[in-house]
């Protein structure tokens, strides 16, 4: 009888928690949906944003900015974090290999907010001015240790097999890792590389202070340049509620970015079935 | 160099465990052999009906892979302990004994696959075509180039069936033009008896063949580069009796071309398909010879009782 109570116990406090998991991100979904849901029209996605005061007017800066500084630190990042791992994999020898993921580990867990001041002391204060630069440089530090440990991961699941089978075709190591080994990867690399996209696309603290943001416009790379993030902030912060509806419905757009990435992800990189 | 003109001075310098064949082989002339069917028990096969396509001569044959003293090490521990063999040319030459016994170990010194395991030492010499395989100046990509591996488990790359066959023909910039490679895959492909399977889906994945077939497209890619040697490690262990009997009846139409050295588990498959064979046990190389005589007339007692299945 206790050992019957005891499961159900069990049980009912496990398959809560399950379903408290489930529930937090739909529970956010709904709750963004219902305050951002209605604010959200063309004009929305396609305006700058209206003077201080005035209602109306868009996020198409931010839109724009986000893209801008993602792509740089994809650009910095992912090759950076692709080619250390496959150095790991391929090449390294054990120790320097522990001391190189350890540190990675170690990246991985710094604040973004204390990654944001090595960009400020780095960028910011000797360029003498906020830049989409900072900010991608910032991010794209925080996309080092995922795109490597998600590339080192999916290189050591190429079977040895076919490795040696290359090998025993008289390929020399680097087209044996250029023809087989990274072909064979690709698919799982792609979708870490994705995942951590998304996963930088919301971070807020390390553009506080390196591209800052921007009400207008940001030509080139090297003004402060609006982000989703740092203006869903000030809106949320701010005292108009018409800026309020704004920030709700600018995170709607970014959670729904991030959602879309990672099913398209999931979609186009599924693991291959023979 | 050894040749069979100097086997005797050779003989001299190694000391144990070193078989030869010239010696081993009875004087008396091969009987005329015909198969009646291949699925009679081990034993009473080898005594009544060996293979077809035997060539008595074979110890004429000139010795195309020669190990002196070789011993290996994975770290510390030893696995291969001073092997002393001859390997003939166009003949086809089966290790069989129990798992761990090195005979796997063995045929990956021979196209120095063992290189890529950190840890792995070797000591004693590989002579192929008199030339030592781990010399100073030696070149493990150029070597394996003309010695091909199969492997126990099939291996195709996932690609199609065309780019498995055509990779390492790509890899060593073999083929002149679009044309002449696709001469070479169907060339290989005939020659491994995949083609009439295989010719209409050529760009298909080749993820998408049977475990036969797949282990035949193994031996196509091979094939491809014309290697002098094959080296095949259990290459039809894990393949039902008719993919297997397709991959035995390959080994005996390669063996007119090419010097085949086959480990397997299996020692029906041993007796069947090769000329020569050894017996490892514990690193060591307890016995060498002609497959008749190992099979029929073992000279050592574990040879006898692992061939008998008392242990193994």
């Amino acid at each position: 009888m206790r050992r019957r109570i005891t499961n159900y116990f069990i049980f009912s406090l496990t398959s809560l928690c399950a379903l408290l998991a489930v529930s937090v991100l739909l529970f956010i979904l709904g709750y963004l949906l219902w305050h951002g849901g209605r604010s959200i029209n063309w004009a929305f996605l396609t305006q700058l944003p209206k003077p201080v005061g005035e209602s109306g007017g868009g996020i198409a800066n931010a839109i724009v900015g986000s893209g801008k500084i993602i792509l740089i630190a994809t650009l910095f990042g992912v090759p950076l974090g692709f080619l250390g791992a496959l150095y790991l994999v391929e090449y390294g020898g054990t120790r320097f290999n522990f001391a190189v993921r350890y540190a990675a580990d170690l990246l991985n867990g710094v604040p973004s907010i204390v990654i944001g001041i090595f960009a400020y002391t780095l960028i910011v204060l000797r360029t003498k001015q906020f830049s989409a630069w900072a900010g991608g440089f910032a991010l794209g530090i925080m996309m080092i240790p995922t795109a490597l440990r998600s590339t080192e991961e999916f290189l050591r699941l190429v079977p040895r097999e076919l490795r040696e089978a290359a090998y025993a075709l008289g390929a020399p190591q680097w087209k044996v890792i250029v023809t087989v080994v990274i072909p064979v990867a690709m698919r799982g690399i792609l979708t870490g590389i994705m995942l951590s996209v998304a996963r930088i696309a919301g971070e807020t603290a390390p553009l506080l202070f390196t591209s800052f943001g921007n009400r207008f416009w940001s030509h080139g790379l090297n003004e402060p340049t609006a982000s989703l993030p740092v203006m869903i902030f000030t809106y949320a912060v701010g005292p108009y509620d018409d800026w309020h509806q704004q920030a709700w419905a600018a995170g709607l757009i970014l959670l729904l970015g991030v959602l879309l990435t990672n099913i398209v992800v999931r979609l186009f990189f599924r693991p291959r079935t023979a | 160099m050894i040749t069979p003109e100097n086997l005797d001075e050779q003989e001299s310098r190694i000391p144990q465990m070193r078989f030869d064949p010239m010696q081993a082989e009875e004087a008396e002339e091969i009987p005329q052999l015909k198969t009646e069917n291949g699925q009679t028990p081990a034993i009473t096969l080898l005594k009544t009906n060996l293979p077809e396509g035997r060539s008595p001569n074979r110890v004429l044959q000139a010795v195309k892979v020669s190990t002196e003293h070789l011993n290996f090490f994975y770290g510390q521990k030893q696995a291969l302990e001073d092997i002393c063999i001859q390997i003939r040319e166009q003949c086809v030459t089966a290790f069989i004994g129990p798992s761990g016994c090195g005979k796997s170990t063995f045929l990956r010194t021979m196209n120095r696959m063992n290189d890529l395991i950190p840890g792995a030492r070797v000591d004693g010499s590989v002579l192929i075509d008199g030339r030592d395989i781990y010399a100073r100046q030696a070149d493990p990509i150029e070597l394996r180039r003309r010695v091909g591996m199969i492997f126990q488990k099939s291996n195709p790359f996932p690609k199609s069936i065309y780019e498995n066959v055509a990779y390492g023909v790509r890899i060593n910039n073999l083929a002149r033009s679009r044309k002449s490679l696709d001469e070479v895959v169907e060339r290989t492909l005939r020659g491994a008896a995949l083609w009439d399977e295989v010719k209409d889906s050529l760009h298909k994945s080749s993820l998408a063949l049977s475990g036969g077939q797949q282990q035949r497209l193994c031996i196509a890619r091979a094939l491809a580069i014309e290697p002098e040697i094959l080296l095949m490690d259990e290459p039809a262990s894990a393949l039902d009796p008719i993919s297997t009997a397709k991959i035995e009846e390959l080994i005996f139409e390669l063996k007119k071309r090419y010097t085949i050295v086959i480990v397997t588990h299996n020692m029906q498959q041993a007796a069947r398909v090769s000329d020569f064979t050894g017996f490892f046990l514990i690193g060591r190389l307890m016995e060498f010879g002609d497959t008749r005589r190992i099979f029929t007339n073992p000279s050592k007692k574990e040879t006898e009782d692992y061939i008998t299945g008392r242990f193994g």
